[in-house]
């Protein structure tokens, strides 16, 4: 096995250690779309009707709507969470253990994100099992046909969090991210509502949420939970992906990135 | 003669308008212990973060065992070991973790990196420990833990940036002296940040580093034959060490 790999299998190994030792977290993951799923979905239930639209062939009900989006929704919750153990792992040093093993940098955030990525894929299928019990059950091959959609979607978004990770200073800062990022891109997507119901509010609005990256992420889970694919939403998440993971390892490099200036004493 | 293990020349850095270095030079040999000597602030920390990549410097050069870091940067790294002045350890993990994780980070099989694991802990009297978390050890062995990682790949060159700090005289002896063995025993090159000067020997090399700048460098007991090091180093730089 090549270091490449070596170095892979330790990262992914070294992340799914620590995925089994901090219990809490994984609760946590999955506690918070089941509150949305329970409470919220219940709430809405009557307030919102839902035409049929693609990839739906039927009328669905307000809970199996917002599946893919709760789906969604665990992996930028899980982004963000890397990001922020990442922000950790710089101002307490282990970060530089891994900056300094005899690899391109590049490949080692690469690895980061993809142990991360794996980590949020468990997460959203102990979710979907959940809502299984609950009532909410899919295509049976819609849970195979989703991994490939939500390794794509999990890339991208962890990626928007390797990025933020190298432009954020302090840890106090994180905060304010998960304020002026988190919310807005989960409320302003269609994981909630679809797009013609924005429409019918605000054109503007609903046109925000046809751009946002995060609700092709969604449409791409969602059509995978259909046996489907949706091109538009895979051409979509691809980019963003690799526009992000570019800014994130520019910013990781210590000849040109944003690294060398966050050392100022 | 030896090709030195680490070889900096006319190093400088900036953080915006501040100088942290200015034309630094020096070169350490195999199976030389070089003590960095200077106080909190004198730039020792930005020289680790040059010599180990984390910065990259707009001027000067810095090669280990003949290899640019510019240029070369991962045959570089390949050849150094380094302890950080913050802890690095993963708390969650057990000691045999730790060294597997940085062993494969170094392209070492498990087999191979346990059998390393197994040779460094042992040398470092940690062998028993192989199993305990490394949130259960206290200072001295978590310090030895990360000397120990350092080892794994088998270094030319050790870097460690004020490794003894924060730990009870005891700990800080055995360290010393562990790390001394390794480079009188084994040929290793051994750069040593510190502000205490009771950490080097006699017989070491010690630069003295003061506002960026190197101000002396030479053997230890050649540079303050009469009053030590310390009284020596207070009167180059008015400023106090330990």
């Amino acid at each position: 096995m090549s270091l490449y790999l070596h170095a892979l299998a330790a990262i992914l190994i070294r992340e799914a250690l620590r995925f089994v030792t901090q219990r809490e977290r994984f609760l946590a993951a999955l506690v918070r779309p089941l509150v949305w799923l329970i409470v919220f979905a219940a709430g809405f239930r009557a307030a919102l009707g839902l035409s049929i639209t693609p990839p739906y062939q039927t009328y669905i009900t307000y809970e199996v709507y917002i599946i893919p989006g709760l789906c969604a929704m665990i992996q930028l919750f899980n982004a963000m969470q890397s990001a922020l153990s990442l922000v950790y792992d710089r101002e307490m040093g282990s970060m530089r253990l891994l900056l300094t093993a005899p690899l391109p940098r590049w490949w080692l955030l690469f690895c980061k994100l993809l142990a991360g990525v794996l980590v949020s894929i468990l997460q959203v299928y102990a979710f979907l099992g959940i809502a299984y019990l609950y009532g909410i059950k899919l295509p049976p091959m819609g849970y195979v046909w989703v991994l490939p959609a939500l390794l794509v979607s999990g890339m991208m978004l962890g990626a928007v969090g390797l990025f933020l990770a190298s432009t954020i200073r302090q840890l106090e800062n994180f905060a304010g991210v998960m304020n002026f990022v988190i919310f807005p891109v989960f409320f302003l997507s269609t994981a909630l509502y679809p797009l013609w119901r924005m429409a019918e509010s605000s054109r503007l609005l609903r046109d925000i949420c046809a751009w946002n990256p995060f609700s092709h992420a969604v449409e791409l889970i969602r059509f995978a939970l259909y046996m489907r694919l949706n091109p538009e939403a895979l051409g979509w998440v691809a980019l963003t992906f690799a526009v992000f993971l570019t800014l994130a390892i520019w910013g990781f490099d210590p000849a040109r990135g944003i690294m060398t200036r966050k050392a100022s004493p | 003669m030896h090709d030195p293990a680490l070889e900096v020349t006319d190093l400088s850095f900036r953080y915006g308008k501040k100088e942290a270095l200015r034309s630094v030079s020096f070169r350490v040999m195999p199976g030389e212990f070089c003590a960095l000597l200077g106080p909190n602030g004198a730039g020792k920390s930005t020289l680790f973060a040059l010599l180990t990549r984390l910065f990259v410097a707009r001027q000067g050069r810095i090669a280990v065992m003949g290899q640019d870091l510019q240029t070369n940067p991962r045959a570089a790294l390949a050849c150094m070991g380094v302890v950080f002045q913050q802890m690095t350890l993963d708390l969650d993990l057990s000691v045999a973790r730790n060294l597997a994780y940085f062993g494969a980070l170094h392209g070492l099989s498990r087999r191979e990196a346990a059998l390393r694991a197994g040779a460094v802990l042992e040398r470092l009297d940690m062998a028993e420990r192989a199993r305990e978390k490394a949130r259960n050890l206290n200072g001295g062995h978590r310090r030895r833990l990360e000397i120990a990682r350092a080892l794994m790949h088998r270094p030319r060159l050790l870097l460690l940036d004020e490794p003894t700090v924060g730990l009870d005289t005891r700990s800080r002896a055995a360290i010393t002296a562990h790390v001394h063995a390794l480079a009188r025993d084994d040929g290793i090159a051994v750069l040593w940040a510190t502000h205490l000067v009771d950490e080097v020997a006699p017989e070491d090399t010690a630069l003295i580093l003061h506002q960026g700048e190197i101000l002396q460098t030479g053997r230890a007991d050649q540079l303050a034959p009469k009053g030590g090091l310390a009284a020596h180093f207070m009167h180059l730089t008015e400023e106090p060490v330990t």
